[in-house]
């Protein structure tokens, strides 16, 4: 009886929410999974032949590539750098300013980005679009990480000091341990910001960029554009499944280290 | 400690090069046509070289600002679609999410994990792969190049509860089985207590989003083919070259609200940053 009356409760606060995930998501994704096995103009069954397409076409390919490359590099610098920073930052004491300092490019609206960018990226190539990444998410990145470090527990450290340990060691066997849950959180959030670097991209390069920074997201963006709603349907269900998969493997692995 | 001192001096010296372009910016803003011109000419006219600036003009001028408040009407249309988008946006995003939020954090029911990691997932989806469905919806309900399709999706956002999540589970339990205890009811409960103590993560969402919406591109982009309908963000970088101090005028006006959210809300940001750590 109590079990259902929480279930009631739940159901209760959370309906709004679901009933707008449901109409606005899932349900109108479900008929993009529908419509990737179609042909966009009869409506014709036409089994893999959209992912067929899609997996063969060179822009495709491209754009995965690039996407792909973009995430593997400029992800794990954002880390490294936003806990190198962080790890610095936590022995200073009044560090509100610098994380002010840091955290401002999340305040700067794209506009002024760009103006910016196209002053001194004018080659719009791949290294500008991580520079440009990282200037906006370091500052985010060293606040997990701060929230991640100040958990540690003090005595942890202490006793491994008292034990003889140096700093060097400190770090490596005491402090990093302990960071292992902050990794999950911040390659998350990591990656939903790697996305929003389209924003850039398409606003200083336009809808066919340089080779280096054509994205996933020009690609839907053009086929969006010239209304090829197959290749799109069958690209959104694949991008879409692999990163389901991708999380899934990752929330397993980090629960289980 | 001296080499402390040092090392925030470092960092500091760092801070302030990655906030240089809103110098660039403000100054720019105020250089006349002249000036600019001869400050942007190597790179837009021949697409080599540097930009040379000068931190503080020669003749400094307001004629930019004049352009922007007597001469462009169109100028305030947009500005004022963004201000509606945007509020809108965060209001539906807070009916809608904080009750969420405070289901996800109060009630232990079965089948609770498979939402929150299909919350987690939407998310994480970029908005070209969700344009599609979106799209399809949005046409089915007459949306389509109305305000509404640029509302309503991002309403049902699932990235704001994560954050607001973040405070509500800073209640104690304890609390609230004492509260239940003495008779109060969920919806008492939810109201005075959840939103009482948990406001901390509310106003975390509210900056983290504003910020957010303030700077959409790709959603007007894709629902909104009438260009009045554009909010400011998306309009600005269309500005041309031989209007540069105009955009440079019109970026410091976008840029008033986000630094007075940015400043007002700075524990915010920072709190709502360690709250979209999304621990389950």
């Amino acid at each position: 009886m109590k079990r259902l009356k929480e279930f009631g409760y739940f159901m209760g606060f959370i309906s709004m929410s679901l009933a707008g995930v449901l109409i606005f998501v899932l349900i109108p994704f479900a008929d993009v999974v529908r419509r990737s096995f179609m042909t966009v103009m009869s409506g014709e069954f036409a089994g893999l032949n959209n992912y067929k397409t899609v997996i063969s076409n060179q822009a495709f390919r491209l754009a995965v590539k690039n996407t792909l490359h973009f995430v593997g590099v400029a992800i794990p610098l954002l880390v490294v750098i936003g806990l190198a920073a962080a790890l610095v930052l936590s022995k200073i004491h009044d560090i509100s300013v610098i994380k002010s300092l840091y955290l401002f490019p999340m305040a700067m609206p794209i506009a002024t980005v760009v103006i910016v960018w196209r002053m001194f990226f004018y080659k719009q190539d791949f290294n500008s679009l991580v520079i440009s990444y990282l200037w906006k998410n370091t500052g985010y990145t060293i606040v997990l990480w701060l929230a991640g470090i100040a958990a540690i527990p003090n005595e942890l450290i202490e006793a491994a000091r008292v034990d003889g340990a140096n700093r060097f060691q400190c770090l490596i066997f005491v402090k990093l341990p302990c960071l292992k849950g902050s990794v999950y959180t911040i390659v998350i959030l990591s990656f939903l910001n790697s996305m929003k670097i389209y924003r850039e991209a398409y606003l200083v390069g336009g809808s066919y960029p340089g080779k280096d920074i054509y994205l996933l997201q020009h690609i839907f963006n053009n086929w969006y554009v010239n209304l090829e709603f197959d290749k799109m349907a069958a690209a959104s269900v694949l991008v879409a499944g692999v990163l389901f998969v991708f999380i899934l493997l990752f929330q397993y692995y980090s629960q289980n280290i | 400690m001296a080499s402390e001192t040092v090392t925030k001096f470092i960092f500091i010296a760092a801070g302030i090069v990655i906030c240089a372009p809103v110098f660039l910016v403000v100054t720019g803003s105020v250089m006349g046509q002249g000036d600019l011109y001869e400050c942007l000419e190597p790179v837009f006219m021949h697409g080599t070289g540097f930009v040379s600036w000068k931190l503080i003009p020669q003749y400094p001028t307001v004629e930019n600002y004049f352009h922007l408040l007597f001469y462009s009407p169109e100028f305030f249309v947009l500005f004022w679609n963004s201000v509606k988008l945007v509020s809108l946006i965060l209001l539906g995003q807070m009916v809608v999410g904080v009750p969420a939020a405070w289901a996800f954090a109060t009630y232990q029911v079965r089948g609770k994990n498979v939402i929150f990691t299909v919350y987690v997932v939407l998310m994480l989806l970029p908005f070209q792969v969700t344009m599609l469905s979106s799209y399809l919806t949005l046409d089915r309900l007459s949306l389509l190049n109305t305000h509404w399709a640029v509302i309503l999706p991002a309403v049902f956002s699932t990235f704001p509860i994560f954050v607001i999540y973040g405070g509500f589970r800073s209640i104690p339990k304890a609390l609230i089985e004492a509260a239940r205890i003495d008779g109060a009811g969920e919806l008492y409960i939810f109201f005075m207590l959840g939103i009482g103590i948990g406001k901390g993560g509310i106003l975390s969402a509210l900056v983290l989003g504003f910020l957010e919406y303030w700077n959409m591109i790709e959603q007007p982009f894709a629902f909104l083919e009438d260009k009045t309908l554009w909010p400011l963000s998306l309009y600005l970088p269309e500005i041309s070259w031989m209007q540069a101090g105009f955009a440079f005028a019109a970026s410091v006006v976008m840029l008033i609200p986000a630094v007075f959210v940015f400043i007002m809300g700075q524990d915010y940001l920072e709190q709502g940053i360690v709250y979209s750590g999304l621990k389950g």
